[in-house]
């Protein structure tokens, strides 16, 4: 099957079978490994990544979904000349993480939610995280390192 | 205590930035996961779906000629291996050899071209079963007729102090037996003013490190080279090396970013059968199991326990005895240590003059059990301070006065033969009571609890290290301790940078190869800031006294004429960094020196435990009577530490323990249904997540430099996990009046329990 996409910014073109999910294409096809896979069955959302901006899981999801549409990964946050995205830089300056395999994906969600409410409250930032498990950090510091994003990249508009 | 006291430090004690922070939020750090061979194969388990049962035939011939599979392996094919492991008794066979035991063993493997076809080549194999009666809890696997699981002698494992003392194999489905006994019991509960008495059940659980077990393995004539996601890779290479008969110089292990342990990923796991099927297929070849399978692979043990507990007419505990039984499942795996553990700490962080503790587990036909954070403290914790705050509502005093009169003091030898005690309780006690605000009135439907815990650290003082110092001043850690997300890699190169006085840039941690890095027994139990950050500020003294040598030699005076100074030396005028010490000491801007640290049990580690891991935590939670839901409203934690090398992390260790300890009190069960786990999918079984997050979370360290570690820094990490079950139990008492002795406290347990509690009156 041919399969063509934006991938962070760049457009791809590659074979691929029908039943690869969007996981597998990124991970095995396209050597992006940021993108983990745990659960396997949309609940722990490490494999959460943006089709047009939107969070998806990338393990249940297959591949032709993702024909013509856009996707951004861990990897296309970071700018080119190193600069980390404010909720990549967020979760360093907050300890939100400590094994770091929810990380990828716990991003991802964290960039839908600013995107679409750039100014959550804990409750709202609770509530559209709660598809996202982490089992190291109890939480607390992923909702302050969100908070936080927030916060600066409000800045970064205003400036 | 010989460790010095110190208040100023430079980079110690600072709550410095994640070393591994940019790779782990780029998606660059690399797991096992993510590590691909060039010509790798795949390999696909098949699993028994019988708990017991005799393995009659396996017809292989079909997948073997299927398109794209290497070779199949099963226990009748592993001739020429030693095909046992285990470190307390090699009792597992790496694929279920004549009989299956548990629902979910591996009975065979297929290597394939990719992991698709590995995975339809299972259902070419064709398995025929016999199947036998099986037994699934301790109370069925003690009975007079009750199958065997395992009818032959075991071999000992590398684990110290077990060898010829596991019970394991001994014609009964005995796995381990452990009991401490002081004092007169039977004479204290005569005597006593007042005696509480209940059975109590902890669950199984699951760990869910949410990288489940992977591994890759390549065996050829240089030898066995395994990437794993192994928390203890050099105890690992100890059974690798009896299954291929190597020397251990042969057998090399890599743990590359470890996607989160909590316990589940100590000892040997499914390394050996990926080594055979590199064996067998002659080429590298990696096993990635799913999150279904790793459910299949380890679990904590279950705990039945019976207590009772005594205080005298002034309130002082006077004695207390439990019987426990253990269920470990299939295999022995670790849970000879978890019994031992699990027995010493029944008696608590407390003073108790009379005290009498039985434990016994029994192999079951369910999935083994083994590690789990906390080592079996979280299983008797749940009696053990429940028994605290039923004794306290009995003789009318307050939990937290009953605590602080009972708790073992500072120096107090509490455990006989023990290392008398080295935390605070009483501070911890007071933090965690202001920051659930333990004076104020509650709401109704509210309640609160507090409890303490204190493990004798199951750390075994086997540690080594070295630094290695280079011309231009930077430094290579070299440890075999793994980064689980912990952060070793953060706080061992905080205490490389605080002794040789460089910038911790500077310092790279080169980790757990077992070829390259000198050996560390393990990283768990606590133990990786006290052993090997002990063993780390060690080699960089010891480096810095070899290049206070090497500077009397470059500036041609004596030795003692040197000295030390914050990241090089002095003598008189002239000043050195290490740089130029090294660079004129070689007479080129090269070479190095390398220092080296060996601890063992001598010295400050003569006595163990090393440390008491000593915690405190507070909850405050309201009840819904017409559901049975609890909402999590406060939650206090308190590390007894010593001295924190990096607090955020330490208070990260902390409310990470104490949410997975919340998760086994509100909802975290696995549950078998006959012979069958019901609810092996994270779909069924279920964790904490953002909406539990308590409304309101306190984190507070208590730093009185009072361990064995540098800087008189203990370990953590586990202790917040130990008590949260009990507190869940306890504040549900508080504000409802209705005592349970059973985690999880589901919705159901509790809705059912306040119903009980109605229609007695």
């Amino acid at each position: 099957m041919n399969l063509q996409f934006i991938l962070n910014g760049k457009a791809w073109e590659m074979e691929c079978e029908e039943q690869e999910t969007l996981a597998e294409v990124l991970r095995n096809r396209v050597n992006l490994n940021g993108t983990k896979v745990s659960c396997e069955v949309q609940v722990c959302g490490a494999c959460t990544v943006l089709v047009d901006n939107l969070p998806v899981s990338a393990c249940t999801l297959l591949a032709y979904e993702v024909r013509n549409r856009k996707v951004t990964t861990i990897e296309g946050l970071e700018k080119p000349d190193g600069t980390l995205h404010p909720i990549q830089q967020a979760f360093i300056d907050e300890f939100a993480f400590q094994c770091g395999f929810c990380t990828p994906g716990m991003i991802m969600a964290a960039k839908a939610l600013l995107e679409e409410n750039p100014k959550p409250t804990e409750a709202e930032i609770i509530h559209y995280m709660d598809g996202n498990i982490c089992r190291c950090t109890g939480y607390l510091p992923i909702v302050k390192a969100i908070r936080r994003a927030a916060g600066e990249m409000a800045q970064e508009r205003r400036s | 205590m010989s460790a010095e006291k110190k208040t100023e430090f430079t980079v110690v004690n600072h709550s410095l930035p994640r070393r591994d922070g940019r790779a782990k939020v780029t998606g660059r750090a690399t797991y096992v996961a993510d590590v691909r061979l060039i010509g790798m194969a795949y390999a696909k388990v098949l699993r028994s779906p019988y708990a017991h049962a005799k393995i009659i035939s396996i017809d292989t011939s079909k997948a073997e000629t299927r398109r794209g599979v290497y070779c199949v392996l099963h226990g009748g094919n592993l001739v020429g291996l030693n095909p046992y492991f285990g470190h307390a008794v090699k009792d597992h066979p790496l694929l279920a050899i004549d009989k299956v035991r548990y629902a979910g063993e591996p009975v065979a493997a297929v290597v394939a071209v990719d992991e698709r076809t590995a995975f339809e080549a299972l259902d070419d194999i064709d398995v025929k079963y016999e199947e036998l009666q099986a037994v699934l809890t301790p109370q069925e696997a003690m009975a007079q007729d009750a199958p065997l699981l395992h009818q032959r002698q075991f071999e000992a494992g590398a684990l110290r102090g077990f060898e010829g003392e596991v019970t394991a194999g001994k014609g009964s489905n005995i796995c381990q037996q452990h009991r401490i006994q002081w004092g007169d019991v039977e004479k204290a509960f005569k005597e006593a003013a007042a005696v509480v008495e209940g059975d109590y059940y902890f669950p199984m659980t699951y760990a869910y490190a949410m990288e489940p077990y992977v591994a890759i393995a390549d065996v050829n004539d240089q030898g066995v080279t395994i990437y794993s996601s192994a928390q203890h890779p050099f105890m690992v290479r100890h059974d690798l090396k009896t299954v291929f008969n190597m020397p251990v110089s042969q057998v090399r292990l890599i743990v590359p970013f470890v996607g989160g342990g909590y316990g589940s990923k100590s000892y040997t796991k499914i390394e050996p059968l990926v080594a055979a099927c590199s064996w067998k297929a002659k080429r590298s070849v990696k096993l990635q199991l799913t999150v279904e399978e790793a459910m299949l692979t380890t679990r904590s043990d279950d705990a039945y326990t019976w207590m009772r507990t005594a205080v005298d007419a002034n309130g002082k505990i006077i004695a207390r005895q439990a019987r426990v039984f253990m269920n470990t499942g299939a295999y022995a795996e670790n849970s000879p240590l978890v019994v031992e553990k699990s027995t010493n700490r029944c008696v608590g962080p407390y003073s108790i003059p009379n005290v009498l503790i039985e434990n016994c587990s029994y192999y079951t036909n369910t999935v083994p059990a083994s590690s789990y954070r906390g080592f079996g403290c979280a299983q008797v914790t749940l009696p053990g301070e429940s028994q605290i705050d039923e004794l306290a509502k009995k003789i009318g005093k307050d939990p937290y006065e009953f605590r602080l009169m009972n708790a073992a003091k500072p120096g107090e030898e509490f455990f006989p033969g023990m290392r008398p005690f080295d935390g605070t309780l009483k501070q911890d006690l007071d933090m965690a009571a202001k920051a659930i605000d333990w004076q104020e009135p509650l709401e109704t439907g509210h309640g609160r609890s507090i409890a303490i815990s204190g493990s004798d650290a199951g750390a075994y003082p086997l540690t080594s290290t070295a630094i290695r110092v280079h011309a231009d001043g930077s430094a290579s850690l070299m440890t075999g301790s793994t980064e689980l997300g912990q952060g070793s890699h953060t706080v061992l190169p905080q205490i490389a940078a605080e002794e040789l006085g460089i910038p911790i840039d500077k310092v790279r941690v080169v980790s757990s190869d077992t070829a390259i890095t000198p050996y560390d027994r393990s990283t768990g139990a606590s133990r990786t800031t006290t052993l090997m950050g002990r063993a780390v500020m060690e080699a960089s003294r010891e480096a810095i006294q070899q290049m206070v040598k090497m500077a009397a030699d470059v500036l041609k005076v004596k030795v003692a004429q040197i000295e030390v100074v914050r990241g090089g030396v002095r003598c008189g005028e002239a000043q050195l960094n290490w740089s130029e010490v090294i660079s004129k000491y070689y007479a080129l801007p090269d070479g190095e020196v390398i220092g080296r640290a060996y601890i063992r049990k001598d010295g400050d580690f003569a006595k163990l435990p090393v440390f008491w891991e000593a915690a405190c935590t507070g909850v405050e939670l309201s009840v819904d009577e017409e559901t049975g839901k609890i909402q999590m409203e406060k939650l206090a934690t308190v590390g007894d530490v010593g001295l924190a090398i990096n607090p955020a992390l330490a208070e990260g260790q902390d409310i990470g323990a104490a949410t997975m300890g919340m998760g086994i009190g509100l909802f975290e069960e696995l549950v078998y249904d006959g012979p069958q786990l019901v609810n092996g999918s994270l779909l069924d079984y279920r964790v904490p997540r953002f909406s539990d997050l308590p409304k309101k979370v306190e984190l507070h360290l208590v730093e009185n430099q009072d361990g064995v570690g540098p800087y008189g820094a203990k370990g953590g990490g586990e202790a917040s996990l130990n008590s949260m079950a009990a507190n869940i139990a306890n504040a549900v008492d508080h504000a409802t009046g209705v005592r349970i002795r059973q985690a999880p406290l589901t919705p159901e347990r509790v809705w059912r329990a306040l119903k009980e509690k109605k229609v007695q009156g």
